[in-house]
């Protein structure tokens, strides 16, 4: 394909160029051809079949070659009847709008910060926010994980010889559910901040001095310009960066996943992902709870994707 | 896949640490600004510290002795370390593996997808056709799809064809998941250059094609560099896929050995899990910092105007 493309374009007729773009073009075509058949093969049939298979039994003897059976709504009102899956439905949901929050609270006042300070202390917070950014998930969650650690991690020993907690000294954060919860908020949100503390201190750049000097000269106070002026024109940036985090934070799994791969009781910590790959043995309850977290992500974030098309120039 | 699916924002450029902040006219009188100025300066450095406090200790640890490690108070500094954990790390054979298998599953992603995402943003932004628009709204979609849950049927569909365990059926989910956000991040680079120039040089005797390559396609080096920047980062970083896909062990990638090798070691030989984390992270690390600054390059405004 990478061969064919470029002549492609050059069959056309190179003395008519505002024309050509115009005139449909079966060259266009062409070079969408490659892209279109590995996305359908590789992501869109999956989720087609994702979707089928939702509504069939389709167990161990399924995937041994055994027909599948349609049950109809069956995978559906086995989850949705079953309390356990509310649960987490609820937890997640609960996860992802406390991690989305507080990751924006803490990169937007980030990004403010950056904006009022001096030269070399933006660039030491900006390096360590990217070498924070670049880190591979998995070495960030072994780091972490040592930091917490329940003999030698350096954050018990922190808070039972400095703030002399001494209850602290061989604690085991993540075996309690809630305090799994609470290092599992701490890692994603240090992963996730710098993105949203570098996104809206380029959309802040963008905000033009004049109009911030003229409503100054009108008498708007700081507070006033900065809830008045600055919020609404770096609007878009903030809002593409809220709804990727709500869709990240929602289907977030390899932090959990590993968090309870070292020692966590599984029940009491799964979230959406987690529980979706436990069902690896049923595919059609997999399926179908797949289905459940795709409309959950489309509830929350419907309006949002809506308002951004309707924006969006494309 | 997620995690894959989208690190930047589409139109977002990233920082632009170069230029000077706009705010010191909203302080109200110069003193102010100035010990203000001094305090919030200092408020970032101390968020700075914390914010790069686990990579420090990452660094730190690999280089402990466990009894060092295991003693009664941390050893703040890597003074006296020892480099017997990154030896323990090197000389082990499965980390090599790993490191063969990740590195093919790079290789054939990028190939792949800037190939492929290249060709396709070509189409979007210097063509008008029928369809273009549903085209460009299912790119923006499909990176909207929690793709955590489609691992299951993701894993279906490759055993189907036998590509489970196999560089390449891990390396065409890869691609699939980057390339939505490949093409969109290249359809800004490619619109960026006027048709204009290549007209030109096409007044000039140049063919469509000669133009193509000898005009545009340099000026688009820094969005195929960004573009690869960011897929080597995604491959090289994900972990759910592969953990669905690599089930065997001689299959791993380099997060999965990373994995077992913490299963290992827990509770044992943290300085050895340590210096395998660092292995991984400081190339890529060393990589994003050189990278980040040069993605949002103005060469092609520079071109016009001269």
């Amino acid at each position: 394909m990478a061969a064919t493309a470029p002549t492609e374009i050059g069959t056309t007729t190179p003395s008519a160029p505002i024309i050509r773009r115009r005139r449909p073009k079966f060259g266009a075509y062409g070079l969408l051809v490659p892209a279109s058949i590995l996305i359908g093969v590789a992501l869109g049939y999956p989720l087609v079949r994702q979707f089928v298979i939702s509504f069939q039994e389709y167990g161990l003897k399924q995937q041994f070659g055994a027909p599948a059976e349609w049950v109809g709504l069956q995978n559906y009102t086995d989850l949705l009847t079953d309390p356990y899956v509310w649960t987490v439905i609820g937890r997640s949901v609960a996860f992802c709008l406390v991690n989305a929050a507080i990751t924006m609270i803490i990169g937007m006042s980030l990004a403010v910060l950056m904006q009022r300070i001096g030269r070399a202390a933006r660039i030491s917070l900006q390096v360590s926010l990217l070498l924070a950014w670049g880190t591979p998930v998995l070495a960030s969650m072994t780091v972490w994980q040592w930091l917490f650690d329940t003999q030698n991690g350096v954050i018990n020993w922190t808070l039972s010889n400095i703030f002399g907690m001494d209850s602290m000294a061989h604690h085991s954060w993540i075996i309690e559910p809630l305090s799994f919860f609470f290092v599992a908020t701490v890692i994603v949100v240090w992963m996730s901040v710098p993105f949203v503390a570098f996104s809206v201190y380029a959309g802040l750049l963008q905000v033009p001095a004049e109009t911030m000097e003229a409503a100054q000269l009108d008498g708007a106070s700081a507070r006033q310009r900065f809830w008045n002026i600055t919020i609404p024109m770096i609007r878009p940036v903030l809002s593409i960066v809220l709804l990727l985090q709500v869709i990240w934070d929602l289907k977030v799994f390899t932090q959990i996943y590993t968090l309870q791969r070292a020692g966590a009781p599984t029940r009491e910590t799964n979230l959406l992902g987690t529980l979706i790959y436990s069902y690896a043995k049923d595919f059609g309850l997999a399926g179908a709870l797949a289905t459940i977290m795709l409309v959950l992500t489309l509830a929350l974030t419907g309006f949002y994707i809506r308002q951004m098309l309707k924006e969006d120039e494309l | 896949m997620s995690s894959l699916s989208t690190t930047t924002v589409p139109g977002v450029p990233g920082a632009a640490p170069q230029r000077v902040a706009r705010t010191k006219s909203s302080e109200s009188g110069r003193a102010q600004t100035s010990t203000s100025r001094r305090v919030l300066s200092i408020v970032a450095v101390i968020v700075a510290l914390a914010w790069v406090f686990p990579i420090y200790w990452m660094i730190n640890s690999s280089f402990q002795p466990l009894n060092k490690l295991q003693a009664e108070d941390p050893s703040w500094l890597p003074l006296g370390g020892t480099i017997a954990n990154f030896r323990q790390v090197i000389d082990d054979n499965t980390f090599w593996q790993a490191m063969r298998t990740s590195l093919s599953v790079v290789v054939l992603v990028l190939i792949a997808a800037l190939i492929f995402a290249f060709l396709a943003a070509l189409a979007i932004s210097r063509f008008r056709f029928k369809g273009r628009k549903s085209f460009i709204l299912t790119v923006l979609v499909v990176q909207m799809i929690p793709a955590e849950g489609l691992f299951i049927s993701q894993y279906q569909v490759l055993d189907g064809w036998g590509l489970v365990n196999k560089v390449s059926g891990l390396a065409l989910v890869y691609t699939a998941a980057i390339l939505p956000f490949t093409i969109w991040m290249l359809r800004g680079f490619v619109a960026g250059v006027p048709i204009e120039l290549e007209e030109a040089a096409m007044v000039d005797g140049l063919s469509r094609v000669g133009a193509f390559f000898r005009i545009t396609f340099p000026l688009l080096a820094p969005g195929l560099v960004a573009a690869g920047v960011f897929g080597f980062l995604q491959a090289w970083n994900e972990y759910t896929l592969a953990l669905v896909v690599m089930t065997d062990p001689a299959q791993r990638t380099l997060p999965l050995w990373l994995q077992s090798l913490v299963e290992s070691n827990r509770a044992t030989d943290w300085g050895v899990v340590m210096a395998g984390s660092a292995l991984i992270a400081i190339p890529v690390i060393a990589f994003f910092l050189v990278v980040q600054g040069r993605m949002t390059s103005g060469l092609v405004s520079g071109a016009v105007k001269g």
